[in-house]
């Protein structure tokens, strides 16, 4: 077995009275492509926030990145860890150019902190044709992003956390309010994230969005691990019905189909 | 990396290269052109006036002292602030140059320490605002009052005189004339535009104060200190303000308390005349330069119709309405 790239033991978050996780067990391999299921307020959110050190997890947790236990993981510390996260209103700035958005926070500069505008702005038009499909002459690195897509926008924040070496992408929600075929470009992208080799974290509503880029699928219940399913191991059909099971009790064991909440499945 | 995913381009993908740039460069083609028209109704009005250079260089002579404030507050500005408090900062500054100059002599010393003053009352402005994350605009209103006190109450309201600098070296380097015509204090500001042009653009500094002002959300994800890059922002807006009264008293040879009150409003109008957005997030150094001479040509214009000072006001607050609506109109039509 290798060494996973994260491992959550007995990882719980309470806000006050509400307990939104409980004792998670959660792991992500180098390389692997996790789904992470669950109805509205599974604690899904919430755990990744755990993952990239907004949120301090309750004592008695503990986190590990490759192996390593970390103490006290602050949003900085989990960025250098590798943590990249993948907000859908909050990735992009509108007004910037496409180059600063790939650059944002981390421009290439002299020890002085001048910029090296060109060598990004070259560097953005590389991955803008070798990675992002942009092929018209009328897009260039320095077109502001408001002008794009929303499945567009979701490829440059990806891209830029491709880029810069992210081991650990996080995606919550990258479809929300996304048409259908801007949805096709982002779960591309995601393809492209295990074609790196690296891991990612996909929370989607949408069992047909998760099932066909992931490795394994994780079930979240009002804060707990309901089930979890290699890929390979269980057909669409199989998943959809345990998925009502997990919705009505809580667990997939006891099988009798109920009504799945919030899991979107066509009637 | 590969990932190779496949996007289509974006809708409107026929644009080519000219249109392209005339859309990016539009507020500053915009200015320019305003500028130009301006002129070109001066040249005609006053025609033997317009082609002589005492007019330039008297533009020249005045501009640079609230120019040289405008162009670091466009920073401000896009990093989504405001500061109304550099009219007090520039006659604090001088508070403090004049009491070093008299007590020392030297009025290099008394230089640095008027510097020192506005960088901490700037340095102040920025820490009260993301520390209490109180909006700066009532921040700014506070220190503008809070400064402009501290002047009065130490001076008692008495001005002072610097005519012991008068044609001294120091003083031929900040307000002496090139060749008898040529003002050094625009030799100032354009050093001050050039050095917030480099900042704005070439460095990382710039790069994180468009992206506070932008989303200062994602900013914040990215690992760029929102706080520090708005602290910086005021800082060297404070520190403007005291070289730009020290310029404008120096000229005078007279520092009078109330230093900087009537410099609020043609600043302002420079930087929203200039293109900078009140959003945030956008503006340029270009725009803030040539709208600051526009603003120092329409007040010298409604001193030569006759005009009273009176009508100053209200036109300066026309063009900061007005370009505040063409700006936000703009820009909702290009996105
Ligand atoms: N900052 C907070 N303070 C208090 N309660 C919180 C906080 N954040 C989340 N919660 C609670 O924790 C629970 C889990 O929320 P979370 O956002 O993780 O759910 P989710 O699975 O992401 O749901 P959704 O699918 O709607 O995004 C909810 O009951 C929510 O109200
Ligand atoms: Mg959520």
């Amino acid at each position: 077995m290798t060494t996973p790239a994260l491992e959550l033991v007995n990882v719980s978050k309470s806000f006050g009275e509400v307990k939104s996780l409980h004792n998670i067990n959660f792991k992500v391999e180098p390389g692997e492509v996790v789904g992470l299921l669950g109805d509205n307020g599974a604690g899904k959110s919430t755990l990744v926030k755990v993952i990239t050190g907004y949120h301090a997890p309750d004592p008695g947790g503990e986190i590990y990145f490759g192996g390593q236990k970390v103490d006290h993981l602050s949003m900085q510390k989990a960025r250098d860890l590798g943590v990249e996260c993948v907000y859908q209103e909050k990735a992009l700035a509108d007004l910037q150019s496409l180059w600063r958005n790939i650059f944002m926070g981390r421009e290439l500069t002299t020890s002085m902190g001048f910029m090296d505008v060109k060598k990004m702005q070259a560097e953005t038009e590389r991955l803008m044709q070798e990675h992002m499909g942009f092929t018209s002459k009328a897009v260039s690195a320095e077109t502001p992003v408001k002008t794009m897509s929303g499945g567009e926008r979701q490829g440059i924040a990806i891209t830029r956390a491709l880029y810069f070496q992210a081991n650990i992408i996080i995606l919550d929600e990258p479809t929300m309010a996304l048409s259908l075929t801007e949805t096709k470009k982002v779960l591309d992208f995601i393809g492209g994230i295990a074609k790196a080799g690296k891991s990612a974290i996909f929370i989607d509503h949408n069992i047909f969005h998760v099932y066909p880029v992931v490795d394994r699928i994780v079930v979240l219940d009002r804060g707990m691990i309901a089930g979890e399913f290699m890929k390979n191991e269980v057909t669409l059909e199989e998943l959809i019905e345990r998925l009502y099971t997990v919705a009505r009790t809580g667990t997939y064991d006891k099988s009798d189909g109920a009504v799945l909440k919030n899991l979107e499945v066509p009637a | 990396m590969t990932a190779n995913a496949t996007l289509g381009a974006p809708n409107q993908k026929q644009a080519s290269g000219a249109t392209r740039w005339l859309r990016r460069y539009a507020l500053q083609i915009g200015i320019t052109l305003v500028a130009f028209a301006i002129w070109i109704f001066f040249v005609i009005g006053s025609p033997q006036t317009f082609f002589s250079r005492n007019i330039y260089a008297a533009f020249m002579s005045t501009t640079p002292f609230f120019g040289i404030v405008a162009l670091p507050l466009t920073m401000v500005v896009i990093t989504g602030e405001m500061d109304l408090s550099f009219p007090s900062i520039m006659s604090f500054g001088m508070l403090v140059f004049s009491t070093v100059l008299f007590a020392t002599a030297n009025p290099w010393l008394a230089m640095v320490a008027c510097l020192a003053a506005g960088l901490a009352a700037g340095f102040l402005n920025g820490w009260l605002i993301t520390k209490f994350l109180v909006p700066s605009l009532v921040i700014t209103i506070g220190t503008q009052f809070f400064w402009r006190g501290v002047v009065q109450v130490l001076t008692n309201g008495t001005g002072k005189s610097l005519l012991m600098t008068r044609d001294t070296l120091f003083y031929n380097i900040f307000v002496g004339r090139i060749n008898g015509w040529f003002p050094m204090q625009m030799i100032w500001m354009i050093l001050v535009a050039l050095l917030t042009w480099v900042f704005l653009n070439r460095h990382r500094f710039g790069a994180h104060v468009y992206l506070v002002g932008d989303n200062k959300e994602s900013a914040r994800l990215m690992g760029v200190s929102v706080s520090r890059t708005k602290i910086m922002v005021f800082a060297i807006t404070g520190m403007a303000a005291a070289l730009a009264g020290m310029i404008a008293s120096l000229e005078l040879s007279y520092y009078w308390p109330t230093l900087g009150e009537g410099y609020l409003l043609n600043t302002l109008s420079s930087v929203f005349l200039g293109g900078t957005s009140v959003f945030g997030g956008a503006g340029t150094v270009y725009g803030t330069f040539v709208a600051s001479f526009i603003i120092g040509a329409i007040n010298a214009g409604i001193v030569a119709v006759g005009l009273s000072g009176f009508w100053t006001q209200l036109i300066y607050g026309l063009i900061i309405v007005i370009s505040v609506i063409v700006q936000t109109v703009v820009s909702k039509k290009i996105s």
